[in-house]
């Protein structure tokens, strides 16, 4: 028997197992592959602002980007509305952006709320909850700060306070 | 020096029990052990037993043994059996969105032992990377186990020999000899036992002195042919996490609702639900229902659409439609290996209310009829010449809020509550009016109007499971393969018969893997046929 000849076909079919084995445990780590994840880039959507014109996020590339998931019913959610819009207007002129997708609320129910909490950053429609399944949002509020090239740098699940905010919209403003 | 030599002269392998030439039973002659070795590999060296110098040559050893592979499975037993006793993550029955709370739910539900099937990380143990690896190891013993026994088992049997060596014969379990009288023309004795084993279709090797009678080689085949179809079995699994292979997912869609179904480019449109009850008469026997029905049949008619804008999430969809028809319980409307089925409804659910707008001063005169949709609902809406109705605040699952003003619990409507102000355009006036749980509450002691209730729409929400797994295919493949393999190797046996004459002596030998009665009927018809004064010596306990 040739020895050579059987340690390459060995090695050839450890090979090929060894291969197997990573991908197994790879795709085991690495459970959702479309999961948003810090470090990569945001996934690029358009939606409609509460006014009716589109809002495209690739739009915003060289912005600090907040991208705040909430809904009416959800009270950490209106918690966090009035820091969000004094961050907002603090550093927009520093280039931040302040995005609320609202999650399959009508209308007529948010702009009522929009207009007492005097928020004035656009208000996305998520009407069909389609970006939030994107986002693979569970918990809302759920906020993702996204740098001006577009990459998430930090995503928070929960309420946030202004403090927390401030701390995290110095990481996302443009330089 | 790695070989070990036979008394005929022929130089074996290390780990070979029986003479690859001859058939001598190696260690019987040369190392004087009394017992006659295993038939199993044909006393063939197993590739593994030969050397085991190099680190490739040690890892091939450790998976071509039995017992490895058996302490694997066991393993992967206790450890799948673990994985049931609590539940995975994935059916956690509470809401759990971040790891504090899945701890927290294995801690309070099952106490200690909770606390620490959690920190093992059993609650997902299924695609832990331990599990996987252990899958994978299996696979590879599988793989190394078969090659490491079916090549030699292959060379062994693809050069089936006559001439066995005496002691070989004598070595088996089934085994007879016998005196002939000189005047025996034994060469026509080979001819008969051959012709009579040939009909009972054993294939025959033979010289003039010999006969070898094989039937059912193929058979030897099948443990190997299985674990191929088991190695397809497993690619198959592992598959599904190629993006792309595996999809399963879950959409509600309300009856006219169309909605995309998630990481795909599809939309799904609910045209119309419909739940079939059986009939009285279509019933067998009468059946004390007490009032209830039994469900015939759940069905959606759907149409399937493809966005043909789909690079750009949330953007204005561009529909095509790609398919449409009933969706009926276990008849799932498929496109392209995408598979939807009927799996869930929720029935009569409002979708809209519908009231007529009354005027109160006018004699209670009606002044028109105001539909206000659930899910989508219009700012503004025309009751009637110069009257109009506007929405001003809408909360779907209405509740008293801490802080003393109205708030919704959730997005859904479960209980709807509208404040909406009629502006009448010919005296230039406006007036508030809240409708709440089936009551109007007006702004003023002496107001206008009014609203008088009629029929809301009710609609049916369904719930179906989007699917896709193209591994399907070959997940069956492997299972067919399996079963032939275990097809093969059970309804069928290897028998051997050898026949030999050595001057004036005959020897008959005979060997299967099973049945040996079948093998002792077949001899024996064989003997009688060609009448040949053997007994047999029977040393199996078959």
């Amino acid at each position: 028997m040739d020895k050579k000849n059987r340690t390459y076909i060995r090695v050839a079919i450890l090979g090929v197992l060894l291969a197997a084995l990573v991908f197994a445990v790879y795709t085991s780590f690495v459970k959702d592959p479309n999961a948003v994840k810090v470090g990569r880039e945001a996934p690029n959507f358009s939606l409609e602002q509460l006014n009716g014109s589109a809002v495209t996020l690739s739009d915003y590339r060289g912005k600090g980007v907040i991208l705040n998931f909430w809904g009416t019913w959800c009270e950490p959610c209106k918690k966090e509305m009035p820091d969000l819009q004094r961050q907002y207007e603090a550093y927009k002129d520093k280039g931040l952006v302040v995005l609320g997708v609202n999650i399959g609320e009508s209308p007529v129910t948010v702009e009522p709320f929009t207009k007492q909490f005097g928020i004035t950053f656009p208000i996305l429609m998520d009407k069909q909850s389609e970006i939030t399944k994107l986002y693979r949002i569970v918990p809302i509020p759920s906020t993702f700060f996204i740098d001006p090239d577009g990459k998430v740098k930090e995503i928070f699940l929960g309420p946030l306070n202004e403090d927390m905010i401030t701390e995290k919209v110095a990481k996302i403003l443009p330089k | 020096m790695d070989q070990i030599k036979c008394k005929c002269g022929h130089a074996n392998p290390v780990g070979t029990m029986l003479c690859e030439s001859c058939g001598r039973p190696l260690e019987l002659e040369i190392k004087g052990e009394a017992s006659f070795p295993d038939m199993r590999y044909e006393g063939m060296a197993r590739r593994s037993q030969t050397y085991s110098r190099t680190i490739i040559d040690r890892i091939w050893n450790y998976f071509s043994s039995v017992k490895v592979a058996i302490g694997i499975i066991v393993i992967l037993l206790v450890a799948s059996a673990i994985g049931t006793v609590f539940p995975q993550q994935q059916y956690i029955p509470v809401p759990a969105p971040t790891e504090p709370d899945v701890a927290r739910f294995y801690t309070d539900t099952y106490g200690k032992l909770g606390t620490i099937y959690y920190t093992l990380g059993f609650h997902n143990m299924y695609s832990s990377w331990w599990f996987v690896t252990l899958l994978v190891a299996l696979g590879t013993s599988l793989v190394i186990c078969s090659l490491d026994r079916v090549v030699p088992l292959y060379k062994a049997l693809s050069k089936p020999r006559v001439n066995q060596h005496k002691s070989f014969l004598k070595g088996q379990k089934f085994y007879g000899e016998a005196e002939l009288s000189p005047e025996t023309d034994t060469a026509a004795l080979v001819e008969a036992a051959s012709a009579a084993l040939r009909k009972r279709g054993y294939r025959i090797f033979r010289n003039d002195q010999a006969m070898m009678a094989e039937k059912g080689r193929f058979s030897r085949w099948g443990p190997y042919i299985n674990h191929i179809g088991l190695i397809i079995f497993l690619l198959g699994v592992l598959l599904r996490n190629v993006p792309g292979f595996y999809l399963d997912e879950f959409v509600w869609v309300r009856e006219g609702q169309t909605v995309a179904i998630p990481d795909t480019p599809y939309y799904v449109k609910n045209v119309q639900y419909h739940t079939e009850y059986w009939k009285e008469e279509e019933m067998a026997q009468e059946l004390d229902l007490k009032g209830g029905a039994i469900v015939k049949s759940y069905q959606t008619d759907a149409i399937l659409y493809l966005n043909k804008n789909a690079d750009l999430p949330g953007s204005t969809p561009d529909l095509v439609e790609i398919k449409s028809g009933p969706i009926v319980v276990n008849h799932p409307m498929e496109h392209e290996g995408l598979a939807l089925y009927q799996t869930g409804v929720q029935e009569m659910q409002l979708g809209a209310l519908n009231f007529v707008l009354v005027d109160k001063k006018a004699g209670n005169k009606e002044v028109g009829p105001i539909k206000l949709d659930l899910y989508n609902v219009s700012a503004e809406q025309q009751v009637a010449e110069g009257v109009k109705v506007r929405v001003l605040d809408y909360f779907p699952d209405f509740v008293m809020g801490k802080d003393g003003k109205p708030a919704t619990q959730t997005n859904l409507p479960k209980n709807p509550m509208f404040a909406l102000e009629v502006v009448s355009e010919e005296d230039n006036t406006s007036e508030k009016l809240v409708y709440l749980s089936g009551s109007v509450i007006t702004g003023k002691e002496d107001s206008r109007y009014t609203l008088d209730f009629k029929m809301p729409d009710l609609i049916d929400i369904s719930g179906l499971m989007v699917r896709k797994d193209k591994a399907v295919p070959l997940i069956y493949f492997g299972s067919f393969i399996f079963m032939v393999g275990v097809a093969m190797g059970f309804f069928w046996q290897h028998r051997r018969i050898w026949l030999q004459f050595h001057g004036t002596r005959v020897m008959l030998a005979g060997h299967t893997n099973k049945n040996w009665y079948g093998l002792k009927q077949e001899a024996g018809s064989m003997i009688e046929q060609v009448k040949l004064p053997i007994t047999i010596e029977d040393k199996s306990k078959a």
